[in-house]
């Protein structure tokens, strides 16, 4: 499986279907889910219509997450076996990670002001989601900065690892200091039950965000590949005259 | 002269002599302080509630900006490649120049701390918790600032990227440090701090030796 796609001429023809394919699901999974989750399903006793913020919130906090996740076992593949398309990989899933991770701090933020009454809180999970997106926007700069292409998919992949180490520490260490500075008073008790009627949506769209990272982190290694081998003929043609 | 020693004794020469030496970072950490009361206001009664934590952030701040230097001068003048063929493993080198810098620059900011935390309205018997926490979680600080150091030492003018790089990781010593100013003393979050700060100056110097071997090549 890892050295199937190693060669990037055969990932190539592989991610020719399934970019569209992903593309496809997602569209389609978006279709169901936006109306279920935003229309049709029930408002909350308590939080109102509100709840509905929870559809794109929620997924958007799970993928940034298990975004970060994939990196991280990218990077240790392009670091240990030289993958030749883990690193191609990893740079591809950290703009769309790092969107998601935006996504879930704006839309909870838009969700806490009417439900909360306040646009932030300093509360464990919040900030723990802003230092992650924080890491993303490092990594992202990181692979910018550094010339060599080759030397900065390196870097990044320690970067990354170092990062995933981290996240932990950073996770816990917010927990308690939040819990240490402000007693649990955003909780409710039991609002952590979610009633089946809203289980349907929130998975349809987590499985729409799933299809929709597969078919970006598609499209961009396919970009990513096209501008290496441009830039190869490009040399090419310039040593050739 | 084993080459560990030679190297602590380099670089220590270096910080603490060259630009500005060891006070330049001293002074940007009283001069950080300084801005607190007057960014909250002089009030006696917000500062007893407010001010002694934010000694960590004017730590947090000096140590940022010392960073940048930290492995491109070595990188550019080739003092990298002999690093690299000396018969100490590059994690130990990294390690001796972190401890290093802890010298030149941790040390005497920790002590700084206590004049600081008093200024910032600190009781005085919380003072030696936030001199000893200030010396542990620079020790963090400096580990942490190793590894980004080292993956950006190439970049030109990095020091913004070495910022946004390293803040993530200095977020749990100044949670558990700012515990301790603010009134926990040498309780548990001293020790949670004490722990965070000695496994980021272990395990920082075996990313950063990573990171550095690439620049090399």
């Amino acid at each position: 499986m890892l050295s199937t796609f190693a060669n990037p001429a055969r990932f190539m023809q592989f991610s020719a279907w399934a970019a569209p394919l992903f593309a496809l699901i997602a569209l389609i999974l978006f279709a169901v889910g936006v109306p279920w989750a935003l229309i049709y399903s029930p408002a909350d006793y308590q939080q109102g219509e509100t709840v509905r913020i929870m559809y794109v919130h929620v997924p958007a906090a799970w993928w940034s997450l298990a975004i970060y996740g994939f990196m991280g076992v990218a990077s240790f593949v392009a670091l240990v076996w030289r993958h030749a398309l883990a690193d191609v990989a990893a740079r591809a899933a950290a703009p769309i990670g790092a969107t998601f991770a935006g996504l879930c701090l704006i839309t909870g933020s838009l969700w806490g002001a009417p439900t909360w009454g306040t646009w932030w809180e300093w509360d464990g999970r919040l900030t723990s989601m802003l230092v992650l997106f924080i890491i993303y926007l490092g990594y992202i700069a990181l692979w910018n900065a550094v010339e060599d292409e080759e030397k900065a998919a390196r870097l990044a992949a320690i970067l990354c690892l170092v990062g995933l180490i981290n996240l932990p520490i950073v996770h816990f260490s917010v927990v308690w200091w939040s819990t240490l500075h402000q007693p649990a008073s955003v909780f409710r008790p039991g609002g952590s039950s979610i009633d089946p009627a809203m289980l349907g949506p929130l998975f349809t769209m987590a499985f729409a965000y799933m299809a929709l990272f597969g078919a970006l982190l598609f499209a961009n290694m396919r970009a990513a590949i096209n501008r290496r081998r441009v830039e190869a003929a490009r040399l090419r043609g310039a040593s050739a005259t | 002269m084993s080459p560990l020693a030679a190297t602590f004794r380099r670089d220590f020469a270096l910080m603490w002599g060259a630009g500005g030496g060891a006070m330049a970072p001293l002074g940007f950490f009283l001069g950080a302080a300084t801005l607190v009361p007057l960014a909250m206001g002089p009030e006696h009664a917000l500062l007893v509630a407010a001010g002694p934590p934010l000694v960590w952030l004017a730590a947090a701040l000096a140590v940022l900006a010392t960073l940048e230097r930290l492995f491109q001068a070595d990188l550019e003048d080739g003092s990298l490649d002999q690093l690299l063929l000396s018969p100490a493993p590059l994690e130990m080198i990294v390690l001796t120049k972190g401890a290093a810098l802890w010298c030149a620059i941790g040390l005497p900011i920790a002590l700084a701390g206590a004049p600081v935390a008093i200024a910032l309205q600190a009781p005085l018997e919380l003072v030696p918790a936030i001199v000893v926490s200030l010396g542990l979680g620079i020790a963090g600080f400096i580990g942490a600032g190793l590894v980004g150091a080292a993956v950006t030492a190439g970049v030109k003018r990095g020091g913004v990227l070495i910022s946004l790089i390293v803040l993530p990781f200095f977020a749990p010593p100044i949670i558990f440090g700012s515990a301790v100013a603010g009134g926990a003393g040498f309780g548990p979050a001293f020790l949670i701090l004490a722990g965070c700060g000695m496994a980021y100056a272990a395990l920082g110097p075996i990313a950063a030796a990573a990171a550095l071997r690439l620049q090399a090549e």
